[in-house]
């Protein structure tokens, strides 16, 4: 069999093309036929070549490197400080009982609602930006991580310590590994929040570079193809950081739910 | 032909556990109040009584999986912290360590008790070949069958060479033929080792032939209904089951567990 007859039979197996292929086919046709005004929607194919050329010309580079970075030092300060605590609120319910209010109250507060506070505790610079997509992340790492570790199955415990285990060697054998599907689903969630934040971020408290800085500066001089353009480019790095944060969680917790 | 219920095991011979005023409350009624029991060594003891009269609750109490609320439970006159034992769970797939391998997870509690490497490394080997495991013991243990799971946990609970094993109904997640295949197992771990064995079960079948005595408990608060002895040579098989000495004792037993139930 030909190496096409076979991606070819691969494509009908797992359809994931279809979806792409029917927002192409939509946007072309709202385009096209005039359904949504140009002034609001441009065709898809000068939308994606004016993303191309974003790409090879090197003018996307920066502002997306400048949103990775932030986004990857908030999910970096939000993890170092995030899973340790974690641990600690799971590992005892009375301290996660005591502290269970303040952590819903600030889960459910949109972290943007933080920007003042933020911006006058560590003023106009990345410092700011960085810190509330930080804070946004620590608080869905730590939830998570707790409830790993306060749902580790009780008979795994138990076998470990009717050998003999001690207790810190129960955590670190068992309750540790117990913990680590839940500290990655709150690690995955943690660097989707950091993105979100950045991108309001870079938008609205102003930013040297970064794509929430591109698509409002697009929309400002209304070049919307550029806008779109844009917004694609940070819906695929979104998309990256998901698919990435998913493949290590395959790859090393495949016994997870086991 | 009535004969007098027997409350304790025969103290001929030096037990391997001795329980005294054991007492058990549960959300304020009495599980066990002043139970006293010698679990003779060396011996297979079944334990089997009506639903909710603790037949699991007594084991994980000896094994000190759950505090008592009084009385003395000593093994040779020691603590069970200083004792050392195998458990088996009911459910194995919650018993392993998933994250490891089969191999790792027997070898875990020799770690925990901090033998060298190559001591350890006998020890496995040795259990392998002496329960002839056929499979490979490299793969996790979601990637076996039930029984081999079953299997695995029970060398695990072997490997630290226990003074006393555990079993709390392990064959009830097993289907029929992978029970057979583990029952089979635990005689022969039980003709090698001459370990002690606590096996609860909700089977009357099982728990009588592979028992030295069957324990059969009342309703609660739990007492010592009678204890049965059955004397079949080892190895016991198929035609023990329809011996009339193991008919004889499964009837007596159920006599007895029928005779509590409705009490």
């Amino acid at each position: 069999m030909s190496r096409l007859a076979s991606w070819a039979q691969a494509g009908l197996r797992q359809p994931f093309w279809v979806g792409p292929l029917l927002i192409f086919a939509v946007w072309w046709l709202a385009a096209a036929g005039q359904w949504i005004s140009p002034k609001l929607l441009p065709d898809p194919v000068s939308t994606l070549a004016a993303l191309w050329t974003s790409v090879t010309d090197g003018s996307l580079a920066g502002d997306f490197a400048g949103t990775l970075g932030r986004t990857l030092a908030a999910f970096a300060v939000a993890a170092v400080l995030g899973v340790p605590t974690g641990v600690v609120l799971g590992s005892d319910t009375r301290i996660y009982r005591s502290l269970e209010f303040a952590i819903d109250f600030f889960r459910s507060t949109p972290a943007t609602a933080m920007f003042p506070l933020f911006l006058l505790i560590f003023g106009i610079g990345e410092e700011s930006k960085v810190g509330v997509a930080a804070f946004s992340a620590w608080l869905v790492i730590v939830f998570n991580v707790a409830y790993g570790v306060m749902n580790a199955r009780p008979t795994r415990i138990l076998a470990a310590r009717v050998m003999g285990a001690s207790r810190a060697r129960i955590f670190r054998d068992v309750m540790f590994f117990e913990s680590l599907p839940q500290t990655c689903v709150g690690l995955r969630l943690g660097v989707s929040y950091a993105l979100v934040v950045i991108i309001v971020a870079e938008m609205f408290i102003g930013s040297a570079n970064g794509m929430g800085r591109r698509i409002i500066d697009a929309q400002q001089i209304f070049d919307l193809r550029q806008m779109y353009a844009s917004i694609i480019a940070t819906g695929c790095l979104g998309y990256g950081l998901n698919l990435l944060f998913l493949s290590i969680e395959r790859r090393f917790l495949d016994w997870s739910g086991r | 032909m009535e004969t007098v219920a027997r409350q304790n095991f025969d103290a001929g011979k030096r037990p391997a556990i001795t329980i005294r005023g054991l007492m058990k409350t549960f959300a304020g009624s009495p599980l066990y109040n002043g139970l006293d029991l010698d679990i003779p060594k060396g011996r297979f003891i079944s334990v089997f009584g009506p639903n909710g009269c603790g037949k699991s609750t007594l084991i994980n109490l000896i094994s000190g999986l759950i505090p008592t609320d009084g009385g003395e439970i000593l093994f040779d006159g020691r603590g069970v912290a200083d004792v050392t034992i195998g458990y088996v769970f009911q459910n194995y797939r919650d018993a392993l360590f998933p994250w490891m391998s089969a191999r790792d997870n027997i070898d875990y509690p020799l770690k925990v008790r901090g033998w060298d490497a190559a001591r350890r490394q006998r020890r496995v080997d040795e259990l392998i070949a002496q329960f002839e495991v056929g499979f490979d013991l490299k793969r996790r243990p979601f990637e076996l069958s039930g029984g081999q799971q079953q299997l695995v946990s029970i060398l695990r609970a072997l490997a630290p060479e226990p003074e006393v094993m555990f079993l709390d109904e392990p064959f009830s997640a097993l289907d029929y033929e992978m029970t057979l295949f583990i029952r089979e197992k635990l005689q022969t771990v039980f003709e090698q080792t001459g370990v002690t064995m606590l096996l609860v079960s909700h089977d009357l079948e099982e728990a009588v032939y592979l028992a030295d005595h069957v324990l059969l408990l009342t309703k609660r608060p739990t007492q010592v209904a009678d204890i049965i002895d059955f004397a079949a040579p080892r190895p016991r098989n198929d035609a023990t089951l329809s011996a009339p000495d193991f008919v004889a004792t499964k009837a007596r037993s159920l006599a007895i567990f029928q005779r509590e139930v409705r009490r």
